[in-house]
């Protein structure tokens, strides 16, 4: 399956990436690199398998309902490129 | 409506009263400074292994069973992607092709007539976080602040089909959910406070047709009222629209509650296309059924079983049954009271018509009044062995209500008790009949009624005390003799 650059803008607008067209046309290439391989493994056959939801054989990891230590607020905000209120302050959403 | 039919599903949240988050330790807690609640896991920072908390699956097992959902016995979380600031991670954690519980359903009584309501599945899945915007409007503001104190709060979604066929009947179905939800005590259940939350899917299609109609989802719907009025709102909005010869857009609308109309949302935001994928870092579900089977076992008296009960061993009529059983806290209330007082009907009765007034006048729950079983079992007893009459009861039961104190105690120190002494009532209806000869001329004319009046006379006197049994008697006597 190939890709066209239509798709590739399509998947910059759902995670909201505003990419140049050189950087379309990179991405192009990269995803369609992917996208071989996993034609690849589309080869295998796989009737009869029944489709994996973990790599690792274990399941019912669970914890109990017990609380356990927050981050300190300073850490919290830490990275924030903007912080106001002790809040994230995020651009514009709508 | 007329030619046209409504279908409706309703999309429910609703938030898990467990002491820490979904994946993780932090308090769900409402309130709290913004981001005190949060740790490296809620907050998607990078190499966090999330864990599944064992009482959200016990909680949505438990709410599966309870609208008669089968439970999985294999399922598993996966990541639902969506770009925007409420979510930590650009991913909210959730439950897709495998949900814990499916193919269940709720019975709905609208007017008299039973409709069962099919559910389609309830999955698993983590709350988002706060956005406040800085200006007017969503649209205006130039930026927002997140709060991530809710981001990862559990939640389980409860996805009905669209079989929902009136605004009425969606409002019952809420209703029926909110008492399940809250006799199991998985969830607070109150839309208020957001931890009940509802979304409908509303579309219009001739009456006979088979066809489903295009639809729209109505969102911010925040209370029962809101529930009911935006649908009917948008079912006619549908219909304007078709008799006019306009296509229905495929859209999600915001119901807005002081202009009493659902606006369209559409905006970029709409190109929703959230690619699931099984999420890696939680392990998947084998759910034993001897779990399955004891937490069925686990499960209290659901409000039908209850309602049913009320009407065929207590005799209540079905009308107070429903009422009394719509709520746990009131059916709870119920309970304690018949434990302490057999009085099934007399206590429906105080419940009925004193409690229900005085709590939607103040516009209470009946956990925030200061009302007992207690105080409520002791004053009918008081009516039955005539310390108070009944009339007398009514400003007892307030003040039971409003002060929490005990009934005797309210009685004596308003020297309410019933007075009964022949002597002194007798005193009484002798001044009365004195003061109304014509009253009494007209009870000796033959007219029987003018014996209320004075009856009424008396009581006044006595501020509502004298005992009514012992005032008719005397009363009648002395006519007679007159
Ligand atoms: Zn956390």
């Amino acid at each position: 399956m190939k890709i066209s650059i239509k798709d590739v803008e399509y998947v910059a607008l759902l995670s909201r990436l505003e990419l140049t067209d050189e950087e379309k046309v990179e991405q192009l290439r990269e995803l369609n690199k992917i996208l071989d391989s996993m034609e690849v493994l589309n080869k295998v056959d796989t009737s009869g398998v029944e489709p994996l939801a973990h790599v690792l054989p274990i399941h019912n990891v669970l914890r109990e309902d017990e609380l356990r230590a927050t981050l300190p607020k300073e850490k919290v905000l830490q990275n924030a490129p903007e912080e106001d209120e002790g809040m994230f302050k995020v651009p514009k959403i709508v | 409506m007329g030619q046209y039919e409504a279908v409706i599903g309703l999309e429910v949240h609703v938030e898990l009263k467990t002491k820490s988050k979904i994946f993780c330790g932090c308090p769900t807690e409402f309130g709290g400074e913004p981001n005190t609640h949060v740790c490296p896991i809620c907050l998607g920072l990078p190499g966090v292994l999330p864990v599944l908390n064992k009482k959200v699956l016990e909680y949505a097992i438990k709410a599966g069973l309870a609208i008669n959902c089968s439970i999985a016995e294999f399922s598993k979380f996966d990541r639902k992607n969506y770009f925007y600031p409420d979510l930590t991670k650009a991913f909210q954690t959730s439950q897709f092709d495998l949900p814990i519980a499916e193919h269940g359903h709720l019975d709905i009584n609208v007017n008299g007539e039973i409709r069962r309501i099919g559910i389609t599945r309830l999955h698993m899945e983590e709350d988002a976080g706060k956005l406040t915007h800085q200006g007017e409007t969503i649209s205006s503001s130039l930026s927002s602040l997140a709060d991530y104190n809710r981001a990862g709060v559990p939640l389980v979604e409860i996805v009905s089909e669209p079989d929902l066929r009136s605004a009425e009947e969606a409002k019952a179905y809420l209703e029926m959910l909110k008492a399940i939800i809250e006799y199991i005590d998985v969830s607070d259940v109150k839309m208020e406070q957001g931890s009940l939350r509802c979304d409908a899917n509303i579309s219009i299609r001739p009456v006979g047709s088979k066809e489903l109609g295009t639809r729209t989802e109505v969102k911010n719907l925040n209370s029962f009222r809101s529930v009911q009025r935006a649908i009917e709102y948008e079912i006619q909005r549908q219909i304007d629209q078709v008799e006019e010869g306009e296509r229905i857009i495929q859209e999600t609308r915001t119901w807005d509650e002081n202009k009493g109309v659902t606006l369209s949302l559409r905006s970029k935001e709409e190109a929703h296309d959230y690619r699931y994928f099984p999420e890696p870092d939680l392990t998947p579900l084998v759910i034993s059924r001897d779990w399955v089977e004891e937490l069925k076992n686990g499960l209290p008296e659901l409000p039908e079983a209850k309602k049913l009960r009320l009407i065929a061993d207590h005799g209540l009529p079905e009308y107070d049954a429903g009422v009394i059983t719509s709520s746990r806290t009131l059916a709870d209330f119920y309970d304690k009271t018949v434990s302490l007082h057999a009085d099934y009907k007399g206590i429906s009765n105080w419940i009925m018509v004193e409690l229900l007034k005085l709590l939607n006048a103040e516009n209470m729950e009946i956990s925030e009044s200061k009302i007992s079983p207690e105080g409520l079992a002791k004053m009918l007893k008081m009516i039955e062995n005539n310390t108070i009459s009944g009339k007398i009861a009514k400003q007892v039961f307030e003040e039971m209500f409003n002060t929490g104190k005990d009934p005797e105690a309210i009685v004596k120190e308003k020297g309410l008790v019933q007075i009964s002494d022949e002597g002194q009532i007798n005193a009484i209806v002798e001044q009365v009949i004195a003061n109304n000869p014509k009253s009494v001329e007209d009870f000796k004319a033959g007219k029987e009624k003018s014996i209320g009046f004075l009856v009424g006379q008396i009581m006044k006197e006595t501020k509502g005390q004298a005992n009514p049994g012992v005032v008719n008697k005397l009363l009648k006597d002395k006519l007679n003799e007159l």
